[in-house]
């Protein structure tokens, strides 16, 4: 028998013959009225019969993490191959996380989403839901993060009733967007982000439709990667089918039903104890920006309305209750822009969980109970919680991971109070910049690059350490910056340089680590094309406790260089890091053509690169904890001899008293340096003034609306959006009650800006938005 | 729970400790007793009686003043300012609002563009130790980091008494 009957009058796919949404409304119900998860006030399963519990949980996380592991090793895309990006997760079947696997477990929350998009639109009814199916979603509008995470979604069945979902993610090196690459710039909305499917129907009994394998093919740039990733998604979910089909044959259906829903209020309990454990009752406040510079004649942008410099603001508050529960409000944010850095509120609420299991919950035991433990309140309208259909998501990682990285410093002084110093982070590094582009590559195929060397940069330093230098990235736990050798295959960009990047990492008493920079020269590719995408005007992280933030971003590209015939003349050559740019090297070995751009334009839209001209990749630093005067000075001489801190930095910035032994070591001389400190603090006395003093004068350029334009741009959105955030700023600064900052009066385009004018998803016919948090 | 010794905490404080211990506090569930030897190492390490309630940074703490008061207060005895009040609005501050005094930290181009973000530096008034800095736009309030709920936290978290002068 069909599990899915005729529209009229049929029984539902799931339990009891329920349809899913209303099994997924009778799960919801029964969690608000409880505050535990499906109304479950005590753990039933694992108070019964607690090793039967952790067996099943053990079989289903080595299940998932097994066929993690081996999609891997199967995949052909370096991305997945090198760095792993890819992630597996199973849910019961209201759609929530049961348990996933290692990897880019943003996804837990945003391959959900899909299946709750899926539930809540009837898909049940059409286009049907049958054993066999296949699912693909990358549809940014309904939770993904960006088009070019791609996600399989298959239904697990058992005598006809489905009793869950498996869930497989892949970022695919090309979605076929403006510009090659998967998170590209240039575009302005998701018209241009690229293909986009919505939770389509693209199998059936476990084998990919040809119209889905001949469309989607055409509509992408590196097709090869493309169809051999979807092969890694749909034999790890697969996998994973059969894994739980034999557990619960083995283990009985009741067993399968009771633990798959029990598990997710375990995960909300887990999550308060850890919260009650590691962390303090109270506020803590941070905020984070990023700058959007799109007035540069760098950037080519399809409409004018873009043209404008913006800065991402992202403050929060976050509450933790006596309880153990705690809400992250994340009011006065910025509204969504032209460009694409915007987040779906799922991407938000879900990537948080990549973070936290670094820090809060470093615990296999993460699945959707983490989502009903936490509050999050994203005001609609904000970047993160776009209020308009037309929005680019391609690369929402640039605010998501910017605007969390002030979390870690609410969550570290937290730690910090408590004597978990071994916990504190002071933030994570602006994961950039990110090296994409394509064209014809070394084989002549027309293909499309993305550089994940951008999964190694400087952590941030800890309260009894410094950062990793060149190690990690945020979104993505196993960061690995790949093998040299591996990346000349998939990109026709040599290696003349591969380098710590001195002085990126934050200063301090511990400071961040460093990111590091490679230098790629263009090598037989044709009609090549790159781009730039990172920070170069602002810091995203800071410093905590009296740490600095790790240095900003910059380009450096030349073309023209006359390569070719200094290496057929046996010239010098730029190699190497760019180790000082107050005395740039590069420039001395290049022809006298070179044209050269090196600023602080950190975002650039696709240009072209002809044979032998250069790119520097610069993977940024994490910031530092705690006064630099008190960095030991065995860590100074680490850091001079190794290659990660100029000396002039050691001396202005450290207070140290260094000189070079007759090796050519650096060395510190501890108490010159002591005595040295000490006048470096006692000229921070002379210098500085009181704060309440600065403040008056601060007070009069804000009456008197002096700062840039990006900046009042900012105030002015964010006031636009949050009457409690122009209250407390205008109650901060004692304004007048008559100060206003608008968005009309500052002689940017504002198209957009007005709430009539902006067209929401749920407003398409036939649409039920899937609405998670407290907006 | 793994239990550590009030040795390892100060060797964890003053960031000597080996890194297989460290390595077991990362990775084993948390020791409770953490905040009570970790108080009494701090209170060992500064020169004034007042009882430290809660640590907010390398020198700066929530502690109980002579009057009874619960202060925020310098390792070096300077007190700012109740604690519920933001410190910083009583601490010494100098704005890096310039190009020059951005570029003093990091080499050309690796700095912010003060057009877009300043660095101001919060430092005691009485002994010059640096205790934050703050990297925000032009304009933005000086921001109160952390208004710790300390009742809560020993009355029913911990479940310990509050410290109390002359103990």
């Amino acid at each position: 028998m069909s599990a899915v009957m005729d529209m009229g009058g049929r029984d539902g796919l799931t339990w009891g013959g329920a349809s899913l949404k209303s099994h997924r409304d009778e799960v919801l119900a029964r969690t608000r009225e409880t505050g535990h998860y499906n109304g479950f006030t005590s753990l039933a399963l694992k108070e019964r019969e607690p090793i039967r519990y952790e067996k099943i949980f053990s079989r289903l996380r080595g299940g998932v993490v097994d066929a993690r592991e081996t999609a891997k090793r199967i995949a052909a895309s370096p991305i997945v191959e090198q760095e792993g990006e890819l992630c597996f997760t199973l849910y019961n079947a209201a759609g929530d996380c049961v348990v996933t696997s290692t990897g880019i477990i943003i996804h837990v929350g945003t391959m959900g989403a899909a299946i709750k998009y899926m539930i809540e639109n009837d898909w049940e009814g059409n286009p049907g839901i049958e054993p066999g199916d296949i699912f693909t979603n990358n549809d940014c509008s309904i939770g993904n993060v960006h088009p070019c995470d791609i996600a399989s979604i298959v239904p697990i069945f058992h005598e006809g009733v489905l009793v869950g979902w498996v869930g497989g993610v892949t970022h695919v090196i090309d979605t076929g967007s403006v510009a090659p690459g998967s998170m590209s710039t240039g575009q302005v909305q998701r018209f241009g982000d690229g293909y986009q499917v919505t939770c389509r129907k693209t199998g059936t009994n476990d084998r990919l439709h040809k119209d889905w394998l001949h469309e989607s093919q055409r509509s992408v740039r590196a097709t090869s990667f493309w169809v051999l990733d979807e092969r890694t998604r749909v034999a790890g979910c697969h996998m994973i089918r059969d894994m739980v089909e034999e557990l619960i044959r083995e283990e009985g259906i009741d067993a399968w039903e009771e633990f798959a829903y029990e598990v997710v209020e375990d995960g909300r309990r887990g999550l308060q104890n850890r919260i009650k454990s590691l962390t303090i009752p109270g506020r803590t406040r941070q905020v984070a920006f990023v700058d959007v510079p799109y007035e540069h004649e760098d950037v080519h942008l399809p409409s004018m309305f873009a043209k404008t410099n913006s800065i991402m603001h992202a403050p929060s508050t976050v509450e933790i209750h006596k309880d153990g529960t705690w809400t992250l409000d994340f009011d006065g944010a910025s509204r969504w822009g032209w460009h694409t850095f915007n987040a779906n509120q799922v991407a938000f609420t879900s990537g948080i969980w990549v973070m936290m299991t670094q820090t809060l919950v470093p615990t296999e035991r993460v699945n959707d109970g983490a989502y009903y433990g936490t509050t999050f309140r994203l005001p609609k309208g904000t970047w993160m919680n776009p209020d308009d259909r037309r929005t680019g998501h391609s690369y929402a990682w640039h605010f998501l991971v910017s605007g969390w990285s002030a979390l870690w410093r609410g969550l570290s002084r937290n730690y910090f109070g408590r004597g978990y110093l071994e916990e504190v982070n002071a933030g994570n590094a602006n994961t950039s910049n990110w090296l994409q582009g394509g064209g014809f590559n070394q084989d002549g195929e027309l293909h499309a690059v993305n550089s994940f060397e951008s999964a190694a940069e400087g952590t941030g330093a800890c309260a009894v350490k410094d950062g990793l230098d060149h190690a990690a990235a945020i979104w993505n736990p196993e960061g690995d910056m790949g093998d040299m050798e591996i990346w000349e295959l998939a990109e026709p960009l040599v290696y003349l340089g591969r380098s710590i990047k001195t002085n990126s990492g934050g200063y301090g008493k511990y400071r961040g680590g460093c990111g590091f920079e490679t230098l790629r020269m263009v090598h037989n590719a044709g009609d090549w094309t790159m781009y730039f995408m990172g920070n170069g005007y602002m810091v995203s992280d800071w410093g905590l406790m009296g740490g600095y933030p790790a240095a900003t971003g910059y380009r450096f590209e030349a073309h023209d260089t006359g390569l070719r015939e200094r290496i057929d003349k046996g010239l010098s050559l730029p190699l190497g890091g760019d180790t000082d740019p107050d005395h740039p090297d590069y420039e001395n070995h290049l022809g006298p053509n070179a044209r050269v751009k090196r600023d602080q334009q950190g975002m650039t839209t696709e240009d072209c690169f002809e044979n032998t001209d250069l790119y520097l990749n610069y993977l940024r630093g994490g910031p530092g904890f705690g006064d630099p005067l008190e960095r030991a000075p065995a860590g100074i001489e680490a850091d001079l001899n190794g290659g990660y801190l100029l000396p002039r930095y050691a001396e202005k910035v450290y207070g140290a008293v260094i000189h070079q032994d007759g090796d050519g070591q650096w060395r510190v001389d501890a108490e010159a340096t002591q005595r040295r400190r000490e006048e470096i603090r006692q000229e921070r006395i002379a210098r500085a003034r009181p704060t309440r003093e600065w403040m008056r004068e601060e007070r009069e350029r804000i009456i008197a609306h002096d700062a840039s334009t990006q900046v009042r741009q900012m105030f002015a959105c964010s006031f636009g959006l949050s009457e409690r955030f122009l209250e407390e700023f205008r109650a901060f600064w004692e304004l007048p009650e008559d100060w206003k900052l608008v968005e009309e009066d500052l002689g940017v385009p504002t198209y957009g800006a007005r709430p009539e004018h902006r067209m929401d998803l749920g407003e398409l016919p036939d649409v039920r938005k899937v609405i998670l948090v407290e907006e | 729970m793994s239990s550590y010794t009030k040795k390892d905490v100060q060797e964890l404080v003053d960031g000597t400790l080996g890194w297989e211990t460290t390595h077991r506090m990362l990775s084993m569930p948390k020791d409770a007793q953490r905040f009570v030897l970790y108080r009494e190492v701090l209170q060992e390490k500064v020169d004034w009686d007042d009882p430290i309630l809660l640590p907010l940074g390398p020198h700066l703490y929530v502690v109980v003043n002579a009057d009874g008061d619960w202060v925020t207060q310098c390792s070096c005895g300077h007190e700012f300012c109740d604690y519920r009040q933001n410190w910083k609005l009583e601490a010494l501050v100098h704005v890096r609002d310039s190009k020059d005094e951005l570029n003093e930290l990091y080499p050309e181009l690796m700095s912010p563009d003060p057009e877009w973000q300043v660095y101001r530096e919060y430092y005691c008034p009485k002994c010059g130790v640096q205790h934050d800095v703050e990297a925000p736009t032009p304009w933005y309030p000086v921001i109160h980091d952390f208004e710790p709920d300390i009742e809560t936290f020993y009355r029913d978290w911990l479940e310990i008494p509050l410290p109390q002068r002359g103990q």
